[in-house]
């Protein structure tokens, strides 16, 4: 089946096929990102802009060297610097951005649905880096591909994510994704951010860790966001580290040969502890490396790529 | 002015109990009982067959944005969206810029209505200084200009103790207050109906909580004040329940509904469509119901639009950041027959009896009746005629609504206000 997608907005609208075409590509790019030339030539003459509007580093970080490895020219818009501090709309923004020619957008945006906007607006594929709570499609994308490096098949395998989900756009992608896949997803945290409704999406909701943790194969923290002890959603980050900070102890309930993830950036002592972060079943930095493959994947197939296509040798 | 014949309608006079095939004569801006044979002769005659006459519609909640808001609505263009629409009285909300907090404000809004409204343009006063909620604003001197209820609109007032002097002070002036019933605490930042659809698409949720909490302390203040609270455009289920048992006690509480509660609910976002972003937002198909139960049993008193104009600049944005409101005055009539009608069964003079004698009954306005000697305020309307409604073209100055370039069932052939044609066959005409 030919990849015919231009735009890249949520896991929720793609098929298991089709984030399996994904993952295939990725898997071929990442092969040549170990080689000693880590670059392609797919998608020389053309430019991508990163429009990141809301901070980002891992993201932006690896759109850019995804971009590269792919030859394609990259400019990338920083919010602070911005004509949009002016006030100028994103409307405009972008329609400017295309004036200038380029190829693809990749957009970060505080406002859930901006990239759905885009690429209604737009004639150019519109990638979306993050939106609001809604959804990280390529977040998604590089940890499913990344648990399937470690398990294989996700079909029934259980999956922890821990923390705030109700905020967090990376949960809504990882549970689009899992859920196709046929993996038993439990979200698991306090109940002010891990509402019931979430069970809506086919995953089980939990608020005790240890009938959360036991087996699991994978458990995914979520950062906590200092903001949400002002805005009453838990009491303190101490009282949310003695309830759900995963510790070794904690850790020990998981099946034994269980990876901990986490989308960065790590809250350190918070949600989880360092030595757990940087120890044996961590695959926090694989992720990061997995990251770069995705989006070459991710670009190459948004830019009219097939995924047969990707030079298998140097 | 010429005498007015209007020959073989279906006329519906809800106040009178009256559904039957006839005509009806207006003279020197009264609804009179016949006209002499030379009147007859010189009266502007309008061929009713196929159309239904009843009362002008009466819209107790709309925002004509002036002054100050002119580049979104104006007097002018409001009025001419609600003759559009069928509508000869509209009730104005205060929360223009400045607020209508003074009564130099509301005479500057009657002076206006009175150059540019092509149909009777009525004010409200706010209930607290500046819409802030810390103050009473001068409610006798606002009455004494001319407004017919006080309201703070979008800007609920959240201090209880306030809220009681209010509803008391203003039952010395005979005057409702009219209450946009939102908890602001519960509502920080919030886009659309808190539920299913909310965690979907990544938006704040608006528990429909914020609305239930206001409308039972407003209960409890008009049962312990014995003054009248009108609480404006209910969406959600637990709140109809919450005014049924009230007014079951006999509680001095009055309640509207608008047609977007009960045509549509929060499925609508999955776009991200500002055009469907407004306050109270959308929510689930329980609360649609439980509106539409409301209702019918008469735990809600009427329809209520809502027109709330943004220009397309101000709309078309991120769902975020897009302001809420929607149009209504020119849909509401085709939405009302579509859903309650044709949908729910609902018999059309009780329809009709929600768009004009119990709207005008909540705030005693001389308006929704056909009886003779009341001033000839009538709308005709074809209740089958299929047109696509295109906001672009429409008689407001904006165009945010969501039912542009749909078609719609129900059209409103001529509008009367004081026996004066102001709106026929798509045009306005005074």
């Amino acid at each position: 089946m030919p990849w015919s997608r231009r735009h890249l907005i949520t896991l929720e609208e793609l098929s298991l096929a089709e984030i399996e075409q994904i993952h295939s590509t990725a898997s071929a790019f990442k092969k040549i990102l170990q080689r000693s030339v880590k670059k392609v030539p797919a998608l020389r003459g053309k430019t991508i802009v990163n429009l990141f509007l809301e901070p980002s580093t891992r993201t932006r970080l690896a759109f850019d060297m995804a971009a590269k490895r792919l030859s394609a020219d990259v400019i990338s818009f920083d919010a602070a610097t911005s004509s949009t501090t002016k006030g100028e709309t994103l409307r405009d923004t972008a329609e400017n951005i295309q004036a200038l020619q380029a190829d693809m957008i990749v957009i970060r945006h505080a406002a859930s649905g901006s990239p759905l906007y885009l690429s209604r607006l737009l004639d150019i594929p519109v990638i979306n880096a993050g939106d609001g709570a809604h959804e990280h499609p390529t977040q998604g994308l590089l940890d499913t591909f990344t648990m399937k490096e470690h398990l294989g098949s996700l079909h029934g395998k259980k999956v922890v994510i821990l923390g705030d989900v109700l905020f967090s756009r990376v949960a809504r992608s990882n549970i689009h994704a899992l859920t196709k896949h046929g993996a038993a997803v439990t979200l698991c945290g306090p109940s002010t951010l891990v509402p019931h409704r979430f069970t809506d999406f086919g995953v089980t909701v939990s608020h005790d860790l240890k009938s959360a943790l036991d087996g699991a194969e994978v458990v995914m923290l979520l950062r906590i966001q200092h903001e949400r002890q002002t805005s009453s959603h838990f009491p303190s980050l101490g009282e949310y580290t003695s309830m759900f900070g995963l510790n070794k102890t904690r850790a020990s309930w998981l099946h034994p040969k269980a990876i901990i993830m986490h989308p960065g950036p790590i809250n350190r002592g918070v949600e989880i502890d360092s030595d757990l972060a940087d120890g044996e079943h961590s695959v926090i930095l694989e992720q990061v490396t997995n990251g770069i493959a995705v989006r070459m994947a991710v670009l190459y197939l948004c830019s009219g790529g097939q995924p047969e296509n990707v030079a298998p040798t140097e | 002015m010429p005498a007015l014949w209007i020959t073989h309608a279906r006329i519906i006079d809800p106040a009178a109990k009256r559904d039957a095939a006839g005509d009806l004569f207006v003279r020197d801006g009264l609804l009179v009982d016949s006209l002499s044979a030379a009147d007859r002769k010189r009266a502007k005659k309008i061929d009713g067959r196929g159309l239904v006459a009843c009362p002008g519609l009466v819209d107790i909640h709309v925002h004509f944005r002036e002054p100050g808001q002119t580049h979104k609505e104006t007097i002018a263009t409001g009025s001419r969206a609600a003759a559009a629409g069928g509508f000869t009285t509209v009730v104005c909300m205060p929360n223009t810029a400045p607020v209508a907090d003074n009564a130099g404000t509301i005479q500057f809004i009657k002076d206006a209505a009175a150059r540019a409204a092509v149909v009777r343009v009525l004010p409200t006063g706010c209930i607290t200084v500046g819409q802030k909620g810390e103050q009473l604003a001068p409610t006798g001197s606002l009455k004494r200009a001319g407004i017919v209820a006080i309201t703070d609109d979008g800007h609920c007032v959240q201090n209880n103790e306030l809220m009681r002097r209010a509803v008391e002070y203003a039952k010395m002036f005979d005057l409702p207050v009219m209450d946009h019933c939102q908890d602001d605490a519960l509502t920080h930042d919030a886009a659309m109906n808190e539920g299913v659809m909310s965690t979907r698409l990544g938006l704040r949720g608006w528990p429909h909580a914020a609305e239930d909490i206001i409308v039972a302390r407003n209960v409890i203040l008009s049962e312990y004040t014995g003054g009248h609270i009108h609480l404006q455009h209910i969406s959600s289920k637990f709140s109809v329940g919450v005014i049924r048992r009230a007014k079951a006690r006999g509680v001095r509480i009055t309640a509207e509904a608008t047609p977007h509660h009960i045509a549509l609910t929060d499925d609508a976002l999955a776009t991200y469509d500002t055009n469907f972003k407004m306050n109270p937002p959308l929510r689930t198909e329980a609360d649609r119901q439980e509106i539409l139960a409301g209702l019918r049993d008469g735990t809600l008193d009427c329809i209520a639009t809502d027109h709330a104009p943004h220009t397309t600049d101000e709309k078309d944005r991120e769902f975020d950041y897009a302001p809420f409101g929607i149009l209504g005055l020119e849909t509401a009539l085709p939405v009302c027959l579509d859903v309650l009608v044709r949908q729910n069964k609902f018999k059309l003079p009780y329809v009709i009896d929600l768009m004009t004698r119990k709207p005008a009954q909540i705030l005693k306005l001389p308006a929704g009746t056909l009886a003779p000697g009341a001033a000839a305020d009538l709308t005709l309307f074809d209740p089958d005629e299929k047109w696509r409604y295109d906001a672009k073209a429409g008689f407001s100055k904006s165009s945010n609504s969501p039912w542009h370039g749909q078609t719609l069932t129900g059209r409103v052939k001529a509008t009367v206000v004081a026996g004066r044609v102001v709106f026929a066959d798509g045009k306005i005409t005074a």
